[in-house]
């Protein structure tokens, strides 16, 4: 048994701030780096992860059966063509939901380790069954968030439950950061996040078109070499996952006309 | 509460403050009531309940006192404002609560 591999929940308790993107890429990314990583769609209410990956039509079987015997785990994962280190593990039907324990999902991922260096979880939102069977079988958590005041409360719920289930490392990932609103202080800033939840940031992702782009392609941006300010982000983020020590560069603090500096000597902060 | 300099600006000149600074302190109050679980009818009764303790020893503004949580690095603190008016005859307490 592999004991290196690392099982990653991506989490962030509101939906819709990007955990299923930042799986597709972040795994796309590790594959490309030379890991051998699987992604593991555990959102079986509401599955994504197949369509951002633009493998939906390569499904024969899911984690369903597996679990069930009928059919054997190489079967069932999806290997992606341009990039055949990366598999995906499909979610089966939501009916899965009924019976689904956390021990089905240790048993999924203790099959998973012995031929990946990387299991990355993508998690469902809410904190109810399917979150809680997902962490049972994570290690460390990537927990997603944007600069926006509910989703930073239910990350901050997300990471308290986390706590209680011993999962870490849990480093943070802020996506959808806007550098012209958070200097004129109109968004929360980088800072204002991770001290409020005060975990160590793993990265930040820029607002950025090309996102949405990508997703109606089924092509993650870090598939291709693209340059555009997401990609970059996800490619850095990966490349910290190793440990590499890539500066994080706050958006707000950049530029150099007037304007700039002005914005930024208005966040100075008095007391 | 931490306050930038164009908050400071838009104090001065009668104007809101900043969004983000707005986002920031409902965040940390909203957060402070998640992280401990407690309703604000508990609140209120401990409120009550330390405001007596307090007035035990030293006469107090029982209306004016403040109780509240304030979080700060996950960390989430019980914070009491109680505005003293004048300490009661020590010894004498001491006796009455002992008894």
């Amino acid at each position: 048994m592999s004991k290196n591999t690392r099982i990653i929940l991506i989490c962030s308790g509101k939906g819709g701030v990007g955990k299923t993107t930042l799986t597709a890429n972040l795994g796309i990314a590790l594959a490309r780096q030379g890991f051998r990583t699987a992604v593991l769609d555990a959102d079986f209410g509401l599955r994504n992860l197949d369509l951002l990956l633009g493998l939906e039509n390569r499904i024969v079987y899911t984690a369903q059966e597996v679990l069930e015997e009928s059919c054997r785990l190489d079967q069932a994962l999806v290997k992606h063509k341009q990039e055949p280190n990366l598999a995906l593990l499909p979610a089966g039907n939501p009916r899965m939901l009924e019976w689904l324990k956390p021990e089905d999902m240790q048993r999924i991922v203790s099959m998973l380790i012995d031929d990946f260096d990387y299991v990355l979880i993508d998690c469902p939102a809410g904190v109810e069954d399917g979150f809680r069977n997902a962490v049972a079988a994570s290690k460390e958590a990537i927990v997603v968030t944007n600069p926006e005041i509910s989703a930073v409360r239910d990350a901050d719920r997300v990471i308290g439950l986390l706590n209680t289930h011993s999962v870490e490392p849990i480093q943070l990932v802020l996506n959808r950061v806007r550098p012209k609103m958070i200097a004129s202080q109109e968004m929360l800033s980088v800072n204002d996040v991770t001290d409020i939840l005060a975990l160590p940031l793993l990265g930040l992702v820029l607002e950025d078109e090309q996102v949405i782009v990508s997703t109606n392609r089924g092509e993650p941006l870090t598939l291709s070499s693209s340059k555009s300010p997401a990609a970059r982000c996800y490619t850095n983020i990966a490349k910290r996952m190793q440990g590499e020590e890539i500066p994080i560069i706050d958006p707000s603090k950049e530029g150099s006309s007037i304007g700039d500096k002005f914005k930024r000597l208005m966040q100075t902060k008095i007391f | 509460m931490t306050m930038t300099l164009r908050d400071i600006l838009n104090k001065l000149l009668g104007r809101q403050p900043s969004s983000a600074s707005t986002a920031r302190e409902r965040l940390q109050l909203v957060l402070a009531h998640d992280r401990s679980d407690l309703s604000p009818e508990l609140m209120e009764q401990m409120r009550r309940e330390i405001l007596e303790v307090v007035a035990k020893y030293v006469e107090i503004d029982i209306e004016a006192g403040a109780v509240s949580l304030e979080t700060e690095d996950r960390m989430t603190a019980l914070v009491a404002n109680l505005p003293i008016r004048r300490p009661l005859a020590i010894n004498s307490k001491i006796e009455e609560v002992s008894s």
